[in-house]
Formats: C-alpha cells, sequence, structure tokens
C-alpha cells in the first residue's frame, strides 16, 4: 500500500511539472506579458520600460527555470498585476473557492446517491422517472442561467437570500446549489446504473433469501458495491469544482480562486496563473489518489493489484 | 453558446425589471454602495492602470490644479496660483493649512517627494506616459515650489489636474507603492478605511477637508466591491444592496431604464471609436494602401444608425480622430457622408469591382465590429472578425501583422488631443499611417507654448489624416450609469465617477 502510494506521489510531481512546462509556454504563445501589465492604452515606452524590468526580454526557457528554481523553494513571486505576494493573493482566495467546492460536492452526493438508489429500486417507475428528469435538467441548464434565475427568485424577489459577497453563510446557499445540482446529474445515474446491476447479482438474492431486510440489502450489499465507480467519478467532479466554478463564482461575485485563475490568465500575470495551475493539477491528482486508496477500502480485490 | 448566453441575459433582466419593486437603498446609514466591473491592480494610482482605481485617485488624492468640468478651465487645488518662470519651469503657491489624512501637514516638501519619485524612471511607475515629461521639482519656501519639465510641454496643467496627485512623502518614502496601496493617506475628500485587493474598498468622508474647487463630501461612507457579473449588479441595485453601477452595457441599461426606483443616466464620454486601416503597407500588399479603399470604407458605414441603434445615450457620430470637445480637436475635416454608392464607385476605381476581403481585428465591441462587416459587405468587402485578448491584438499590431482593427481611446480622461492623435501618429509601434508630415506637425504642436500654434498644427494634421483617410473615425462613447433613486449625482464626460458631488436626495 505503501509502495502504491509512493508511486502515485511520484507521478503527481511530473505530472505537476509538465503542466506548469505547458502553460508556461501557452501563456507566452498568447500574448506578450509586458502589454497586459502595462495595461490598455499604454505607450510604446511603458511596454518597453516593462519588458525589461520584468525580464520578459531573456529566452522563455530562462524564464521558466527562474521562476521553477524559486518556485521549489516556496516562493511563487509578486502578482504582475496585484504587486503583492502570490502566496497571500492565492491563500486568500483559495479558501472561499475550497468552501464552495466541498459544500457542492456535499450537495451533490447527498441528493444524487439517495436519488440513485431509489431509482434503481423501482427502474422504469414514476420516481425513476422523475429522478431521471430531475438529473437531465440539471445536465442541460447552463449554470450562469440557472444561478441568475435563482438570484431573481430567492435574492430579488423572495429577498431571503444575498445575491453576491461572502460576509455570511447565506452567501454560499445558492452557488451550492448551482454548482452541486451541475455535478449531481453523472454522480446520480452512475449510482442507479451501478445499484441495477449489482441487484441483479446473484448475491443480493442470496442476501435476500437469507431473510435480510431491505434496507440492509440495499446499503450494505448493493451500495458498497456499486458506489466504487461513483467515488471515483466523485474525486475527478471534486478536482473540477475546487479549479472550475469560474462562472459560479463570477456571477455570484464571490472572488474564489477559479475567478482569479481566470481574470489572471486574460492580464497574463504569469506568476499567478502558475501558482494556481500548480494547486489545481495538485487537487487532481490528489483527489484521484484519494479515490484510489478509498476504492482499495471499499474492495480488498483492488488492493493487490 | 454566446447567443445562448445573451438570450439568457435578456430574459433575466426582463424579468428583474417586471417583477420587482425595489428595495431602499442605505440612506439611513449613509452609506453609498458602489460596484465595480473589475479588479484595481494597485490603488496607489500611479501603479494603477483600470479605471475604477481613477475614481478611487480622485476621491483619495488632490493635484496642484483642478479642471472644472463645466467650463474646462484650471483652477487651484492644493496650489492657489501658478506662474510660468521658463519654457520648462513652473512656478507654484501652495495652498495653506491642509492636512493629510493622518493628520501630518501638507507642504512644498510632500510635492518635491511625490514629484521627485515619479520623475525618476527607476521608481518604475508604470504609467510613465503621466510622468516622463517631468525632471523634478525644488522647493523655495514651505508653500512655494518649482516644478522643472523634462521638455517643453505645453498640456502640463492638464495633467497637473489629472492623473498627478500629491503623496505624503515621508509617509510614502517608508511605505512605498505597496503599502500605499494598501493603506493610502491623501488630502482627497475621502480617507480609506479598509482595502482588501481586488474586493473592496471602504471610504469614509474627510471631515477635515479643505474648501477647495471640488466642493466638499456630503455621503458618510462609500462602500465599493468587485461584482463582475452585471446582471448580478443590476440584482443587487434592486435589492439595495448597491446604489451605483455604471459602464452599463446599452441595452442593458435601456431595459432598467423607467424601472420604479432606479435611475438610469448617460454622460457623452471622451472615448472615441475609430477604425485603423495599414494604409502603410505594413501588414503587405494589402487593398488599404490604396486611398480610394479607404475612402470607400468611410463612405459605406451608417455611422449615425450605429449611434442610434447600438451606442444610444449622449453618443455622437465624431469624423475626427480625436474627441471634438478636446483641446487642439480643430473641427475642420474632410466629411464622409454614409454613401454606398459612392463606396461601390471608389471601389471599381480602385480596380475591386469584384469585391475584396480584409482581416480586422478587435478586443471589445463586437456588436460594432458585426455592424461594420454588415455595412461593408453590402460594398462587396467582406471583413474577416478576428476577436482576441486586448495584449493578443496589440501583439499583431506591434508585429505588423493586423491590416484593420477596430480600437477606441478614451484618451486617459485628458482634455488634450497630444493623448490621442500623437499617440497613434507619430511613427510607434500603433501608427498605421506613418505619415513624415503629420510627425512633423505633431511635433511642433506637442512642444509648442502658444496655444493658437498648437491648435494650428494639429489642425492640419486632422485635415491630412481626414484627407487621407488613415482612419474612419466612427462616433463618441457614452457611459450608461444606474443609481438607485435616492441618489443625486450628474456624471461627468470623463469616465469617473466623483464621490464627492454625490448627495442623497
Amino acid at each position: 500500500m505503501i509502495n502504491f502510494v509512493l508511486r502515485r506521489l511520484g507521478l503527481a510531481l511530473l505530472v505537476s511539472l509538465t503542466v506548469s512546462f505547458l502553460s508556461f509556454m501557452l501563456i507566452f504563445l498568447s500574448g506578450d506579458p509586458a502589454v497586459a501589465i502595462a495595461g490598455e492604452g499604454a505607450s510604446m515606452a511603458d511596454i518597453e520600460a516593462v519588458r525589461s524590468q520584468y525580464g520578459f526580454d531573456r529566452p522563455i526557457l530562462v524564464q521558466y527555470f527562474a521562476w521553477l528554481g524559486q518556485a521549489v523553494q516556496g516562493n511563487f513571486g509578486n502578482s504582475y498585476y496585484f504587486n503583492l505576494p502570490v502566496t497571500d493573493l492565492v491563500a486568500d482566495r483559495l479558501s472561499v473557492t475550497v468552501k464552495l467546492g466541498l459544500c457542492g460536492m456535499g450537495f451533490a452526493l447527498i441528493t444524487a446517491i439517495p436519488l440513485g438508489v431509489i431509482a434503481a429500486m423501482r427502474p422504469n417507475s414514476i420516481v425513476d422517472r422523475t429522478a431521471l428528469l430531475f438529473s437531465v435538467v440539471g445536465q442541460a441548464i447552463p449554470s450562469f442561467w440557472f444561478g441568475l434565475i435563482l438570484i431573481v427568485v430567492f435574492a430579488v424577489q423572495l429577498r431571503w437570500l444575498p445575491a453576491s459577497g461572502t460576509d455570511s453563510w447565506k452567501n454560499f446557499v445558492m452557488p451550492t446549489i448551482v454548482l452541486g445540482y451541475y455535478a449531481m446529474p453523472a454522480i446520480m445515474r452512475l449510482t442507479r446504473a451501478g445499484m441495477l446491476d449489482v441487484l441483479n447479482s446473484d448475491f443480493i438474492r442470496t442476501a435476500r433469501a437469507k431473510g435480510s431486510s431491505e434496507l440492509r440489502v440495499m446499503f450494505k450489499h448493493g451500495l458498497r458495491n456499486a458506489i466504487i465507480p461513483v467515488v471515483s467519478l466523485a474525486a475527478v467532479q471534486m478536482g473540477f469544482m475546487l479549479g472550475g466554478s469560474i462562472v459560479v463564482e463570477s456571477i455570484f461575485a464571490l472572488n474564489g480562486a477559479g475567478y482569479l485563475a481566470w481574470e489572471s490568465i486574460a492580464r497574463n500575470d504569469l506568476p499567478t496563473v502558475q501558482a494556481l495551475i500548480l494547486i489545481f493539477s495538485m487537487f487532481y491528482i490528489v483527489f484521484t489518489l484519494i479515490a484510489d486508496v478509498l476504492n482499495a477500502c471499499l474492495d480488498p480485490r483492488m488492493r493487490s493489484s | 453558446m454566446k447567443r445562448l448566453r445573451n438570450f439568457a441575459q435578456a430574459l433575466a433582466a426582463t424579468c428583474l425589471a417586471l417583477s420587482v419593486a425595489p428595495a431602499f437603498a442605505d440612506k439611513a446609514n449613509d452609506t453609498l454602495k458602489v460596484a465595480f466591473t473589475g479588479e484595481i491592480n494597485n490603488v496607489d494610482s500611479y501603479f494603477n492602470t483600470t479605471r475604477g482605481g481613477v475614481v478611487l485617485q480622485r476621491a483619495i488624492w488632490d493635484g496642484l490644479v483642478h479642471r472644472d468640468t463645466a467650463t474646462g478651465e484650471y483652477v487651484g487645488n492644493l496650489a492657489t496660483s501658478w506662474e510660468w518662470i521658463d519654457d520648462t519651469t513652473l512656478e507654484f503657491k501652495l495652498r495653506e493649512g491642509v492636512v493629510f489624512h493622518d493628520g501630518s501637514p501638507f507642504t512644498a516638501d510632500d510635492v518635491v517627494g511625490t514629484v521627485e519619485f515619479i520623475a525618476n524612471p527607476d521608481s518604475g511607475v508604470v504609467t510613465q506616459r503621466f510622468v516622463s515629461w517631468l525632471a523634478g521639482a525644488e522647493k523655495i519656501d514651505d508653500l512655494t515650489v518649482r516644478l522643472n519639465l523634462a521638455e517643453v510641454f505645453p498640456s502640463a496643467l492638464e495633467y497637473l489636474s489629472g492623473p498627478i496627485s500629491i503623496y505624503p512623502s515621508d509617509y510614502y518614502a517608508e511605505v512605498g507603492p505597496d503599502g500605499m496601496g494598501l493603506k493610502p493617506i491623501g488630502t482627497g475628500p475621502y480617507r480609506v478605511e479598509s482595502v482588501k485587493p481586488g474586493e473592496s474598498y471602504l471610504l469614509k468622508k474627510n471631515e477635515d477637508y479643505f474648501d477647495g474647487p471640488k466642493g466638499s463630501p456630503d455621503i458618510g461612507t462609500i462602500d465599493i466591491r468587485t461584482i463582475p457579473d452585471v446582471n448580478t449588479q443590476i440584482a443587487e441595485l434592486f435589492t439595495g444592496n448597491i446604489n451605483v453601477a455604471w459602464r452599463l452595457p446599452s441595452d442593458l441599461a435601456q431595459k432598467l431604464d423607467g424601472t420604479p426606483g432606479v435611475m438610469v443616466t448617460s454622460a457623452s464620454s471622451i472615448r472615441v471609436g475609430f477604425l485603423m486601416m495599414d494604409s502603410a503597407g505594413r501588414t503587405g500588399d494589402t487593398p488599404l494602401t490604396d486611398v480610394r479603399v479607404r475612402q470607400a470604407i468611410n463612405h459605406a458605414i451608417n455611422r449615425q444608425e450605429m449611434v442610434d441603434s447600438l451606442l444610444k445615450g449622449g453618443s455622437k457620430v465624431v469624423n475626427t480622430p480625436c474627441f471634438p470637445e478636446q483641446f487642439g480637436c480643430v473641427q475642420e475635416y474632410v466629411e464622409y457622408q454614409y454613401d454606398p454608392e459612392k463606396a461601390k464607385a471608389l471601389l471599381a476605381e480602385a480596380g475591386y469591382d469584384d469585391g475584396l476581403s480584409i482581416e480586422i481585428y478587435a478586443f471589445s465591441n463586437q456588436d460594432y465590429v458585426e455592424a461594420v462587416a454588415g455595412y461593408l459587405s453590402q460594398v462587396g468587402i467582406t471583413l474577416d472578425i478576428k476577436m482576441l485578448k486586448f495584449p493578443a491584438v496589440l501583439d499583431k499590431m506591434m508585429n505588423d501583422a493586423a491590416p484593420m482593427v477596430f480600437m477606441s481611446s478614451g484618451s486617459w480622461s485628458l482634455n488634450d488631443v497630444s493623448a490621442i492623435i500623437s499617440e497613434f501618429f507619430k511613427h510607434g509601434a500603433v501608427d498605421f499611417a506613418r505619415d513624415d508630415e503629420i510627425l512633423e506637425w505633431l511635433d511642433v504642436a506637442d512642444t509648442a507654448v502658444d496655444p493658437e500654434v498648437r491648435k494650428e498644427y494639429y489642425g492640419k494634421a486632422i485635415m491630412k489624416i481626414t484627407e487621407q483617410a488613415y482612419w474612419a473615425p466612427m462616433f463618441s462613447y457614452n457611459t450608461f450609469y444606474a443609481f438607485t433613486d435616492d441618489v443625486d449625482y450628474t456624471p461627468t464626460n470623463d469616465e469617473i465617477l466623483h464621490f464627492v458631488n454625490m448627495k442623497w436626495k
């Protein structure tokens, strides 16, 4: 088990390095960072001054390794845009994103898994069809639209919830629903499919024949086996949520890391983009790792392979 | 997807407009809540490149002089009077009894400290164009100071009334630009309570503000938050969680207009939109080097129709490569009336009866660019539209790869054509014309002390630019503002929110 984890960690490091190298190159391809820093309407003299001040006149590879050398020492430099330490900036924004991601995932799991199980218990019934409709709608509604509708109803008309900001837990209710509802359908469908598969297998018949209660059959014998692919999917979704809630963060003005990443790309703010990409890729890698370990706990067969 | 999004936004805006009785704003606790769309990079104005940062600068600090937005005249602000000693020396008498927000007195040392800092290229001031004309400053006595100019610079007072603010020199030397950005101190009508970079800014009325030309602040607290999505801003306006939203898209502003409790106003802005055409042939062999093709393009676009149906409000058709009310924007030019037949004839004369295709680069206002493409297609010109991010477009321009660009310039709110014509026609990388004669005239106009001489030479340049159709000047922009109806404020044409002039009704 320890070997397995170590090997995965080593791989994770290589993946992060590759990602950071590629993103560094892509940013240079997308336009001159000096132009972005000098801002719209900057004169040529402004841009030249910025270029030499930030060292953009050096070869790209030299610049990349200079960055890497600092980064491995934990120094991500200052944001070109805010001129503040990237570490502070990212830490501040990340706390919002992590909160939102965890709440969104929690919401998705709490709604998706029971719905999936119930749908599987009575396939093709009204309950199943309703659950299907619910998930199809979730898949089909674009988040920005759903977010706006929630704002119109709950913030503007009913005045129950604030439309934007991060002042209290109330600010997170609507974003959580929007983000969670987006991730929910896939988890629910996978749970349902897994349950249907498992419920037809021999050991379930055996369990029922033993006289186990239906609840016990469903959750102890059924769900435990059906959930394995769901764990993997949820891990990937979690990585996505922590890095990709740009739309939700922007609609509800949450000022999180996703929005910061999006804006920093537009501003060619290399140090910030690089730090965020490194963190986001680490999220993916760590969550996939956690999923593997969890699966190994759920299914002893996986431990040996 | 984009269309779907537009549709969704329109629908949401309509739902909002139809269904809502707006709440009462925060007049009760004397807090004006303002939404900014973009993140401000640094509140220190010498390291800021955003419009929101300029708004903060005008609230927190003062300049030596002030330009009255109504009359256009310069009056003393931190200075009470001034005198040109020679062409490159300007002497100021300073106002007595002014104090900074931290209680320290304002003296000649602060002027010297600030000017010496910003004039030094090593200080890394990002907006070099605002400061490069300054060489330094010397103190004559506590209330008299001389500015030394690096060159003859006739628009000095305009710059001193705009981007150049006076900082407390001891404090600035101690904390530097980053410290100033996080904890700004100035003499202005509002002092800064807190800054959360990129997120929020809390300002309090400066109770000790001197009786100056800006007026005196009325509203106690200004609470500014970054809300990136305009639709969310509108929702917050309805719920009374914000009182001010600005720079709204025109279609959204139109929908909001007439909603009870919300007041939509617009002010014409100094920003001018234009098409730049590669007349110098920098991109290689392009039809745009033929003056008839450029004139045809000027004739083919119905600018009045674009102003009426797309920009609306106070925007106007512009025939000059500058904003008509700017100093030096002489209104004598060759006019190109909307005349598609004439455009076709000019194209035929140039040998393009079968039509032609041109790439156009743009970074904003896609709707305007598409309208232009529509007009041009009617005379046989196919535009291949490339929408890119601003740095990418500028990259293309600097590397001679953009035959045509849709651009706009707000002249950095400076009321002097040197901020636009001289920027685009003095053989820099963004000069698409590279006309030697124009360069010569602009050199004279930029450095002449006599305003009449300046006007004469800018006028010559404007005449030739329009005659040669180097650009297709299009229109002036328009800024839409939305306020809750308890806010009393008349917007100005400089694209700046002046908190000091805002009151409760």
